[in-house]
């Protein structure tokens, strides 16, 4: 009657390589926190501020990347009818909410000792908002509506349309900064980056990318479990 | 006979608008609403109002367009009609878009061409009035094609207008900046045109998608 | 059509909201008869009319229809009235069927099918539930469609009505069409098959 695949093979899978992706991301951390906080050296202009780089810059490319996969996931759900493509878009989703929201803070925090204000409507920052909003939309959208089933189906499309949003917001908000912008305020990173500073980051780049991973496993297999309880719910109900 | 099914759907939304109230007239009385607490909040200075009129306008527009995409498909799903409608000759995608044709027809784009000479309320310079006709009537019809994507994803929620306001805004940034840059390039140096052409290319888009993402999301409730 | 229709399923199975709703449904019709469909609250019998007219999707099983329009899906050669009435209050009752026989592309509206012509310029809001209950069924022949899915048509109907709806049935099944009808109680109609819906299998 189930015609879920079952998800045994997954779970066996995730269970056995949690461990290690726990061990990994751990290590990574660990290393890209000592080389961009400790080793690498301050910036010529930027002096000490710029470590909040090492947090910032992959925060927001992830929380860029995990939107990408929310749409991916629906779209495989779409075409394929993968089973666990949804519940792998919707445990997604928190986690790259919250790097986007890493991503606006940091930048904040970023933005008062290099522009003097919390806040700046720069393209980015503007553009990176637009997204958050996108990620709170589409949790909504799972909240709010009670049958799973149904919710997937409106969460897809929630998801495959926000995507197409994501770079005419892009496009859109940076026509806008061009119009707006005063010229003196400094763009951030620069052309050249030296590569006393590329190592680190891109260490830490590695390890966010394994945190959500890990995270993403660990989500995976809670909403399996849901599920399960759920279904054996509906049967006690059923039989009654 | 499926030209006929079309005309036959546009007719009977356009009736229903106009006998069941509640469509532009409402939302005419939201922007005078938004014309009037502007200055209140920001104060009656006329040099200050008169720069950020056309923003102001845009966004009074999008916002009352906004509050009326709740209802867009919410009767059609509860009273059955939606059931008949996707037995018919007419392909779904085809029925939520005159649907959100319709909904342009008698909301979009009656407040497209009202609300430009309100903005005389907050002193707007007469020479953007033109533009902003255009870009309004032409950001009208995306606004109302996007509403509809709100309106079927909330279409079976009894709560939806929150939702539908987190949902949508993302996509009404893009109308939003064009809309406005566009009525503002009319007065300064820089000519309006390229904000005129991305405007039409983000409207004709949102008609491509828009039928295709409500017809989905309104079949998943109907299931 | 030259040869007669037959529509037949098997082995149907539904699921809603990851619920199982109901299994093993197998039934064949031919041309001219009728099934009735019983149980109880929440056996499926609404579910079921739905999944014929493509509202609803089979988690399992096979519906095949035989010798309709090659070009056309089931669910565009069926006619559904189920309990939501389909019309608009604010708009007159002629309006409203007006509206679903161009739509469904018939040609001209049968307002006399269920006596509604003295209402015809009346807001359906005005109307009484049986009245509406009329109105939603004579959609019935707004335009021609083979195959007939009745939910509990005859909730609210008196029985002057019901015998309208009954001899309405016996000349589309006179006719070669093909009926689905979910009744609680027994709908009185003679030579009809049945299937109940409550038993498991």
């Amino acid at each position: 009657m189930q015609k879920f695949a079952n998800p045994a093979l997954f779970l066996k899978l995730a269970n056995a390589a949690l461990p290690w992706l726990v061990a990994i991301t751990a290590a990574l951390f660990v290393a890209g926190l000592y080389a961009g906080l400790v080793t690498s050296p301050p910036d010529a202009r930027q002096g000490e501020t710029v470590r909040i780089m090492y947090i910032h810059v992959p925060a927001a490319s992830m929380a860029l990347f995990i939107y990408v996969g929310l749409a991916f996931f629906s779209a495989i759900a779409i075409i394929f009818r993968h089973p666990l493509a949804d519940a792998a878009a919707k445990s997604a989703a928190p986690i790259g909410a919250v790097y986007c929201f890493l991503a606006l803070a940091t930048g904040s925090l970023w933005g008062k000792p290099m522009w003097g204000t919390w806040w700046v409507w720069d393209a980015r920052l503007t553009s990176m908002f637009v997204l958050m909003l996108l990620y709170l939309g589409y949790i909504a959208v799972w909240n709010s509506i009670d049958d799973p089933h149904r919710a997937a189906a409106i969460a897809r499309v929630v998801a495959i349309v926000g995507v197409i949003n994501v770079p005419i917001v892009k496009f859109s908000v940076n026509w806008w900064n061009t119009l707006h912008q005063p010229a003196s305020i400094l763009k951030m990173g620069g052309p050249s980056i030296d590569s006393s500073m590329l190592w680190p980051l891109f260490l830490m780049a590695l390890a966010y990318t394994m945190l959500f991973l890990t995270l993403l496993l660990i989500a995976l297999r809670s909403e399996i479990a849901t599920r399960k309880l759920r279904q054996i719910r509906l049967t006690e109900i059923g039989n009654r | 006979m499926m030209r006929g099914a079309a005309f036959a759907l546009i007719k009977r939304d356009m009736l229903l608008a106009r006998k069941q109230g509640g469509g532009a007239g409402a939302a005419l009385g939201f922007i005078l609403a938004v014309m009037v607490l502007v200055p209140l909040a920001i104060g009656p200075e006329q040099a200050l109002l008169q720069r950020i009129a056309p923003g102001m306008m845009w966004l009074a527009l999008l916002l009352a367009v906004l509050l009326t995409s709740d209802r867009m498909f919410q009767q059609d799903f509860e009273d059955g009609s939606l059931d008949v409608m996707s037995m018919g000759h007419l392909p779904f995608e085809l029925v939520t878009l005159i649907k959100a044709l319709a909904h342009w027809l008698t909301v979009g784009l009656p407040l497209a061409l009202i609300t430009p000479p309100l903005g005389l309320l907050l002193n707007i310079d007469v020479y953007q009035m033109p533009t902003l006709w255009g870009t309004m009537i032409l950001g009208s019809l995306a606004l109302s094609m996007l509403a509809s994507i709100g309106g079927a994803v909330t279409a079976g929620l009894r709560r939806g207008g929150l939702l539908v306001s987190l949902l949508i805004l993302p996509f009404y940034v893009p109308v939003l900046i064009f809309g406005v840059a566009a009525a503002t390039a009319s007065l300064g140096p820089t000519s309006s045109t390229p904000a005129l052409i991305v405007l039409s290319a983000i409207t004709l888009m949102s008609v491509v998608v828009a039928p295709w993402a409500s017809a989905t999301a309104l079949k998943a409730y109907l299931r | 059509m030259t040869l007669p229709q037959r529509l037949k399923a098997e082995n149907l199975a539904c699921e809603r909201g990851g619920r199982l709703v109901f299994s093993n449904v197998n039934f064949t019709l031919n041309a001219g008869e009728m099934l009735e469909l019983r149980g109880a609250n929440g056996s499926g019998k609404s579910s079921l009319l739905r999944l014929l007219a493509g509202l609803n999707l089979a988690s399992a099983g096979l519906i095949s229809y035989e010798n309709g329009s090659p070009d056309l899906s089931l669910a565009e050669q069926a006619h559904y009235i189920g309990h939501a009435d389909a019309n608009k209050p604010a708009l007159t009752v002629s309006e409203n069927l007006n509206f679903w026989t161009t739509f469904l592309g018939g040609s001209q509206t049968q307002l006399q099918a269920f006596n509604l012509e003295v209402l015809a310029d009346d807001q359906a809001l005005l109307l009484s539930s049986g009245q509406r209950r009329r109105l939603a069924l004579s959609r019935l022949h707004c335009a021609h469609r083979p195959v007939w899915l009745l939910d509990e048509p005859d909730v609210g109907l008196d029985s002057a009505s019901r015998l309208i709806l009954q001899n309405h049935i016996a000349r589309h099944l006179d006719e070669g069409g093909i009926a689905l009808v979910a009744t609680h109680a027994e709908f009185g109609f003679k030579a009809a098959k049945t299937l109940n819906m409550g038993e498991r299998q």
